[in-house]
């Protein structure tokens, strides 16, 4: 495990220790059928660190955030290539179990999608597939949980009542909570706030920050904005191909190709 | 260089396009209209014919359908007006309904949820069970009852027998009995359950699918979790169609193990039974005078609808709690 | 916020005991798949079990002559086993299920049964012909007493007579009867509901229609034979005096009426799928232009919807071919084999119903219904086989435009 590899940027925000890689990808390939949607793309995730992929639609962002999780081989016409590190292990690797990957990777989806469940069972749902039985414990993580997703004081009396019958803002939310129960190193989020209204994005923005101190964020959006305001580092996505990856910083301000320029600047995209 | 404008003085010419609705029959929309008529008429026509089935039922049976009548046995006479009773036949068709539901709901189930879980909608192999499921529900219903004669009846009953009983023995599995019928109209039914649940699988979106597996989930966990409870409607739908279809067919059963009398209600499959539909058609085809017992007759077809009746109203109110389908496109 | 729970550094090559997850999910697909399979399996059983009671019909092994060789006992039991078994009329599992002293009964019975024929009958030519051959079943034949050769389909009578023709024909003229009453209602119904009816009451509509589909056929046979042949009695009197044909209280237009009104739900629902299918656009496009609601429907809708609308009616008439219980009830139960649709008639799935009682399990008259149980399930599945495949077109069709 490398501590600077040379893809993973020196960040420019004061932290001690220099930002380990905990996710590192190699000329990660993937084909879909005969449209090829990503391209040779390396780069590093930094542990405890929000990573932001930003690029104009069909760019293969998504795509690679679902590289992750193994969740693109639930297309059964996709082909991957490449290589993908979590910690020391090749997660393609035959012996590794995906749904222990799962485990540790966990996922929000663009439209939040609770179970027709109560808000309790929705959280409860991962640990609950996991074995967990006992319910003091269930309790205990559902509060936490529900705690570190900013939702608990709106939900905690009504708490078996379904989900569906949380706004928008708090649906995503509450996806955001099932995820972190069941304790992932990794949070991929896919455009968690691009079917929300601005307050309750900025509340989702304000999440990310705080869970930004126990979990690695991989954060895929289309607003530029919002990528400034909460990651660390960016990747800029055009046509499947990783055009530049930096700091956030040093991206929005000095970019160094003029694609990445033109970009952020507003000028295509 | 001529002007382009318009010349305000002179008129624009006269619009040849009438836009006021002409005077007068047009031809075409009167028969546009008529078209409407006829067919309205046609869809009222079918609904009063309906209701003219069921009032004539209830008006000529009215004498006879009382408490009394459905819960008396074959110890009265049941010729005589005062005294006929059908609670052996209800109790026989009830039983070999229930004992159906046994088997044709987990294949059915299982069946649905194969089609809708482990293919694509229109993947090779979808198509060809599907067209299968499709293939038995045309199946005419004396056919199934030659299908349970010949296969039930005779191979699995004779080869029960002769495995249990040995050759010269009484026949005990290899004659006409409730299993023999309950199990060739659960074949019969098996489509009916199938299509029910498989629409209400299809009807899950795939969002909620993806948001278990991201969690972790393997697949027969994702079934048994979210799957399965949301298809519960579709399933109870399914159920009760089938069972109200199978409640109302006789042509199945006539060789399968209908009697027309038995002295005792059936206490083991390996008994025959009586039935409600089967007696009406015994009664009306085999009875000296049809007159003098048309009330009773005319009763227990009416007690035959009136639960098949019910049954399909249940099922069409929970079939309503279903969603609409997201990306079926039919 | 309570520190997450530290997970071991790395994945861990997990290998067996999660593999053994993996397996449990291919186990699990593999069940599934098998159970799926049943239904295609029924369907093959069917064809099988129902194909092999009648097989030895078809293939000309069955002698339902009347007269036939009979050897005395002593002989009889001399014959090489193959030449016995044909003798005895069994089939192979049959004949080696027997012991001897069983066999002995049969050709005892046989040489009886031979004994008891009148000489009168026993030098009629009729008497001798293998009434369940092909030739008989399908051909017409001048038998002892009439002045025609005629189709004739007399199982009960002392030579047996199995010829197809009349019920085959009975089966046809009661499903015409059934179609040219369903189908003018049935697609008028569609029309209305999917293009006219207040959106509101469509589903009221379709509710209301697809309830008379759960109507016991056994209600219909028995209205159809205690009402509906009163009402249609004089109409139909009158009308046969006209045309000096012969006419009957129960006949093929009352059963014929009744099966009509069974089927027109069956067709109305696939009618209505189809017509409410083909994207609007079509006829928004067809009234921007002017056209009224008939022209629309008429010149653009029925003719997108046509594959739909035929499979609609193949449908039904597969229904139709296989009623049993009201043909049973109201049809009048004579194997007449004319199409004059006033004079009481037999089908296929009535006489199949109606003799199975009375048939010798195993014998000859059961190897017949089976037999024509067979030519039915052959008919309906092919018209059943052709309709399926024309709405999966359709399907695949309008999913790529929507």
């Amino acid at each position: 495990m490398e501590t600077s590899s040379p893809i993973l940027p020196q960040a420019t925000t004061s932290r001690p220790d220099g930002p380990t890689a905990l996710i590192q990808a190699r000329n990660v390939s993937v084909r879909f059928g005969t449209t090829q949607a990503l391209r040779k793309v390396s780069l590093d995730l930094a542990e405890r660190h929000v990573t932001a992929f930003i690029g104009p639609s069909g760019c293969g962002k998504s795509t690679l955030l679902r590289c992750f999780n193994r969740m693109n081989e639930l297309i059964d016409i996709s082909f991957t290539e490449g290589t993908i590190h979590l910690a020391d292990t090749e997660i393609h690797h035959p012996d590794v179990d995906v749904i222990e990957l799962r485990k540790r990777v966990g996922m929000v989806f663009q439209k939040s999608n609770p179970f027709p469940k109560s808000i309790y069972e929705n959280v409860a749902y991962g640990l609950r597939l996991h074995g967990t039985r006992d319910r003091k414990i269930l309790n205990e993580i559902v509060e936490s949980s529900l705690r570190s997703a900013a939702l608990w004081d709106e939900v905690k009396d009504r708490l078996h009542e379904s989900a569906l019958g949380l706004s928008g803002g708090q649906q995503q939310r509450l996806c955001i909570a099932r995820a972190i129960a069941i304790r992932p190193q990794v949070i991929l989020m896919d455009e968690p706030a691009s079917a929300l209204d601005p307050t309750a994005t900025m509340r989702i923005e304000e999440l990310v920050l705080d869970l930004r101190k126990d979990y690695t964020i991989v954060i895929v959006t289309h607003n530029m904005h919002q990528a400034t305001r909460i990651s660390d580092y960016t990747a800029f996505f055009y046509q499947g191909e990783l055009i530049e990856f930096d700091a956030t910083s040093r991206i929005f301000a000095n970019p160094a190709k003029k694609q990445t320029e033109d970009y952020v600047t507003g000028r295509f995209g | 260089m001529e002007s382009h404008h318009l010349n305000p003085h002179r008129p624009a010419r006269a619009n040849p396009l009438p836009l006021r609705r002409a005077r007068g029959l047009h031809p075409a929309r009167a028969l546009s209209t008529l078209f409407s008529g006829l067919t309205a008429l046609a869809t009222y026509l079918i609904l009063a014919i309906l209701l003219l089935i069921l009032g004539h039922l209830i008006w000529a049976g009215r004498s006879v359908f009382d408490w009394r009548f459905l819960t008396t046995g074959t110890d009265a006479d049941m010729f005589d007006i005062q005294t006929a009773g059908i609670l052996p036949m209800v109790v026989g068709t009830t039983a070999r309904v229930m004992v159906m539901t046994l088997f044709v709901m987990p294949a059915g189930i299982i069946t649905a949820l194969y089609l809708g879980e482990f293919t694509h909608a229109h993947s090779r192999l979808a198509r060809l069970i599907r067209g299968a499921v499709n293939n038995l529900a045309g199946v005419p219903s004396i056919v199934f009852g030659l299908f349970g004669l010949g296969f039930f009846v005779a191979f699995v009953g004779g080869s029960l027998d002769e495995v249990f009983g040995g050759p010269g023995v009484e026949p005990k599995w290899g004659k006409p009995c409730l299993l023999w019928a309950s199990l060739t109209l659960a074949v019969m039914t098996l489509p009916v359950v199938i299509v029910a649940t498989e629409e209400s699988i299809r009807a899950i979106p795939s969002s909620l699918r993806e948001a278990s597996f991201a969690l972790g989930a393997t697949r027969l966990q994702t079934i048994r979790r979210v799957i399965l409870p949301q298809a519960m409607p579709g399933i109870l739908t399914g159920g009760i169609l089938a069972i109200g279809r199978a409640a109302g067919e006789v042509a199945p059963i006539l060789f399968t193990g209908a009697a027309y009398y038995m002295a005792r209600l059936p206490h083991s499959p390996t008994d025959q039974f009586m039935d409600l539909g089967y007696h009406a058609f015994i009664l009306a085809t085999q009875s000296q005078s049809i007159e003098s017992i048309q009330p009773i007759l005319f009763a227990t077809v009416l007690t035959l609808l009136l639960l098949t009746l019910a049954l399909s109203i249940v099922a069409m109110f929970i079939r309503a709690q279903i969603p609409r389908a997201h990306d079926a496109p039919m | 916020m309570t520190p997450p729970v530290p997970w071991s550094a790395g994945l861990g090559l997990t290998g067996r005991g999660r593999r053994r997850q993996r397996l449990l999910d291919l186990l699990l697909e593999g069940i599934l798949l098998t159970v799926s399979l049943s239904s295609l399996l029924m369907l093959a059983l069917i064809f099988l079990f129902v194909g092999r009671e009648a097989m030895p019909v078809a293939l000309g092994r069955v002698n339902a002559a009347l007269v036939q060789e009979a050897l005395p006992v002593a002989d009889a039991l001399k014959l090489p086993p193959e030449r016995l078994q044909e003798y005895l009329g069994l089939t192979g599992p049959e004949f080696a299920r027997l012991n001897t002293a069983a066999i002995r009964d049969l050709a005892l019975l046989k040489a009886e049964a031979a004994s008891r024929i009148p000489p009168a009958i026993r030098d009629d030519p009729d008497a001798r012909a293998n009434t369940a051959s092909w030739r008989y079943l399908l051909m017409p034949h001048q038998w002892k007493g009439n002045d025609l050769p005629a189709f004739v389909w007399q199982p009960v009578s002392l030579i047996r007579k199995y010829n197809v023709v009349p019920i085959v024909i009975g089966s046809l003229k009661v499903s015409l009867v059934a179609l040219v009453t369903a189908i003018p209602l049935a697609l008028a119904a569609s029309l209305y509901v999917s293009q006219l009816a207040p959106r509101r009451f469509r589903h009221a509509f379709k509710c209301a229609i697809e309830l008379l589909e759960s109507f016991p056929t056994v209600v219909l046979g028995l209205l159809a034979l205690i009402v509906l042949s009163g009402l249609l009695e004089p109409p139909t009197r009158a009308v046969a005096e006209f045309f000096a044909i012969p006419v009957s209280r129960l006949n093929a237009c009352v059963a014929g009426i009744t099966v009509g009104l069974a089927v027109i739900p069956v067709i109305f629902s696939v009618a209505e799928q189809a017509l409410t299918s083909v994207p609007r656009t079509y006829c928004s496009a067809a009234l921007a232009l002017g056209a009224t609601r008939w022209q629309a429907a008429w010149q653009v809708l029925v003719p997108a919807a046509f594959p739909g609308l035929c499979a609609a009616v193949l449908l039904g008439f597969g229904r139709a071919m296989g009623e049993t219980m009201i043909v049973l009830m109201a049809s009048g139960n004579a194997a007449l084999p004319t199409w004059n649709i006033f004079e009481p008639t037999r089908t296929m799935s009535a006489t199949i119903a109606a003799e199975m009682a009375e048939a010798v399990f195993g014998g000859h008259h059961y190897r017949m219904l089976f037999l024509v149980g067979t030519l039915l399930f052959a008919i309906t599945f092919l018209s059943n086989l052709f309709a399926d495949l024309v709405i999966q077109r359709i399907k695949l069709r309008w999913s790529h435009i929507t």
